[in-house]
């Protein structure tokens, strides 16, 4: 940015001879107005972006590809494109591994995720309006143990929390996956719903308690509402990081009907993976759909959820 | 689930008996006012139930739990037996697993971090020099960071740097014979690193708003006092990102330590080859759950979360000499 910022600013009163200079070795076709300095600053700008474009999507568009690819071609053809395309992949993929369906492996993610989301907005919302909006003892502590556990690793708490729920009879379960969540056990969302609630004006709580509104009525009825845009934030965040987990399920889920995509496609990668290849990259890809078709959908909320809280993603 | 259930009740009821007490001129009387605040404590509470519960019955409880199996042999059958301090000593002392596994989770972390940074930062800049079409690549940069921890995208990673792979097809291209990574000691980490920073697009989003935010007239006013494009990125744009620097550096430290889906597919759960993606994480589950020494996998978690906490402490403390939070009036 240095220098292209240099170029926006000084264009104007600086080096006007400097740069007529630029312009004119590499002209536009005749009869026309040279093009400015700035415009040709502006082409460099968009081919160098274009090309890292490619680069970073390349890993993507070659995983699409890939499931277009029959087997044979694994490993004897590198490039992007399949010579001979076929849907077998998908056929097959269907058919699911170790004895499950694929629907199956992906209703389980599914229902996973949608108790993530529920139990995540839900749990994380009720804290964060105690946090913000609420003056009570020991408030302070409190929020700074909250501020603590965004820093806690996970892997610190499995050994225990595993011992746990088998304690209870709760492996091979959802309860350990799903169960977390509704206790707003994600730091990240607390602290983004905190941010969006300090943001409300006070006096609109105080005008709602002067009709008579307790907590839950100005929670429920007013401030949810007015922050439905986190809301949304943390909804699709908390579908994304439960959809894509794989230490969870890794650690709890022991029987193949209780798999979610993730640790389905484990088996693939472990069992299949130098047998039938095309099948492992067509159900990775599968797998990844419903968080592309999210990001293609909800991009704005994503990346703007990212830029203002940092949320990573 | 169902203890909020009961809560929604309880405060209800609670707000009926507010409704009725409001005749009374509140601020006269202090017996009033005590109770009110004790009202707001208890609704405070009340909505905190839930976190409450996680943080004590998934967080803290768990944590001091694990801090003494860390000092127990378990197995998870017999019941644990104290065995002081030797699980600590066996680690550093009779584990050269444990040392080659935290030496390559520190090269992890502190390779992959800062150039996954500086690459955020100068494309955070590139993408400053013009909003039109600007938002296009930001969401295209950013796809990556949403999918690089999953299972699907370690498996393509596996097929990108494999032998004969788009990668080394490429390298080879340029007269650069590498082979394939994953199966090559001294090349999976580096590949592991190229996957940390191929995610470098949240870290780039968060500078991109910082830069957003840095006033225009700043830059103008280093103009003017003859500021280079180098001088002014020295002068105005470090420190005035500084927050966020700090910010991307810290969470990009802590989350490069838990990396463990990727290592476990990119390995197939061996943490090789030669352990070189034998990551502290991986290391950790393959103890305790695929060896049932949860003693000793308990120790491993605590050096990792007293590593994790040294160094934020210690980034917080140089905090105050590099992080600039501006006033009104830098």
């Amino acid at each position: 940015m240095s220098t292209s910022n240099a170029a926006t600013t000084s264009g104007a009163a600086s080096t006007p001879v400097f740069a007529a200079q630029q312009t004119t070795p590499v002209g536009p076709p005749a009869g026309r107005r040279p093009v400015k300095r700035k415009t040709w600053q502006t082409v460099i700008w968009l081919v160098v972006l274009l090309v890292m474009t490619a680069i970073v999507l390349y890993p993507l568009l070659w995983l699409f590809f890939s499931t277009f690819k029959p087997n044979a071609e694994f490993g004897q053809n590198p490039g992007l494109l399949p010579n001979r395309p076929t849907i077998d992949n998908y056929i097959k993929v269907m058919d699911g591994i170790a004895g499950v369906p694929m629907w199956k492996f992906f209703w389980n993610s599914f229902v996973l995720a949608a108790l993530a989301v529920i139990g995540t907005v839900f749990s994380s919302a009720l804290a964060a309006y105690a946090f913000a909006r609420i003056q009570f003892k020991g408030l302070a502590i409190f929020f700074a143990a909250m501020i603590g556990t965004l820093l806690l690793p996970f892997h610190v708490v499995i050994i225990p929390q595993y011992i746990m729920f088998n304690n209870f009879g709760l492996v091979d379960t959802f309860w350990p996956l799903v169960l977390p969540k509704f206790l707003a056990t994600e730091a990240f969302f607390v602290f983004l719903l905190v941010q969006f609630f300090r943001q409300m004006p006070r006096d609109m709580d105080e005008a709602a308690r002067i009709d008579g509104a307790g907590h839950i009525r100005i929670f429920w009825a007013i401030m949810l509402p007015l922050i439905k845009p986190a809301l949304i934030t943390c909804a699709i965040f908390s579908f994304i990081w439960s959809w894509n987990d794989f230490l969870g399920p890794l650690l709890y889920l022991t029987s193949p009907e209780n798999y979610p995509l993730p640790i389905a496609l484990r088996l693939y990668n472990d069992q299949t993976s130098t047998s039938d290849f095309g099948a492992t990259v067509t159900a990775s890809f599968i797998a990844l759909l419903p968080v592309l078709l999210f990001f293609l959908v909800f991009q704005r909320f994503l990346v703007d959820g990212v830029a203002t809280q940092g949320l990573k993603g | 689930m169902s203890t909020t259930a009961t809560r929604v009740i309880v405060t209800d009821d609670k707000k009926q008996r507010s409704l009725l007490r409001r005749r009374r001129p509140e601020h006269l009387d202090r017996p009033g006012q005590r109770s009110r605040a004790r009202r707001e404590s208890l609704a405070g509470y009340g909505f905190l139930v839930p976190w409450l519960v996680g943080f004590f019955g998934l967080t803290i409880i768990p944590m001091v739990y694990s801090l003494y199996l860390s000092f127990t042999r378990y197995n998870i059958f017999q019941p644990p037996r104290w065995i002081g301090l030797d699980n600590y000593i066996r680690l550093f002392t009779n584990d050269p697993q444990f040392i080659q596994s935290a030496q390559i989770t520190l090269v992890y972390v502190l390779v992959g971090t800062p150039i996954t940074l500086v690459a955020a930062l100068i494309v955070a800049m590139l993408l400053n020099y013009r909003d039109k079409g600007a938002g296009f690549f930001r969401s295209a940069f950013y796809a990556p960071s949403l999918i690089g921890g999953s299972v699907s995208v370690a498996i393509v990673w596996r097929a990108m740097f494999a032998t004969d792979g788009p990668v080394d097809n490429s390298l080879s291209f340029f007269g650069i014979d590498l082979g394939g990574w994953i199966g090559n000691p001294s090349l999976v980490l580096p590949a592991m690193i190229v996957l940390a920073i191929w995610q470098f697009g949240a870290t780039m989003v968060i500078f991109l708003a910082g830069l957003k935010q840095i006033p225009k007239e700043l830059y103008e006013a280093a103009e003017m006092d003859g500021a280079g494009a180098w001088h002014r990125f020295r002068a105005v744009t470090l420190p005035m990102l500084s927050p966020v620097i700090f910010f991307n550096l810290l969470l990009g430290l802590i989350g490069a330590f838990q990396v463990f889906a990727s290592a476990y597919i990119i390995s197939n759960g061996s943490g090789g080859p030669a352990g070189m993606t034998n990551f502290i994480t991986l290391y950790l589950y393959k103890r305790g759950f695929a060896d049932g020494q949860m003693g000793y996998a308990a120790a491993i978690a605590w050096v990792l979360l007293v590593v994790v906490a040294i160094i934020a402490f210690v980034l917080f403390r140089t905090q105050r000499s590099w992080v600039h939070y501006s006033g009104d009036n830098r």
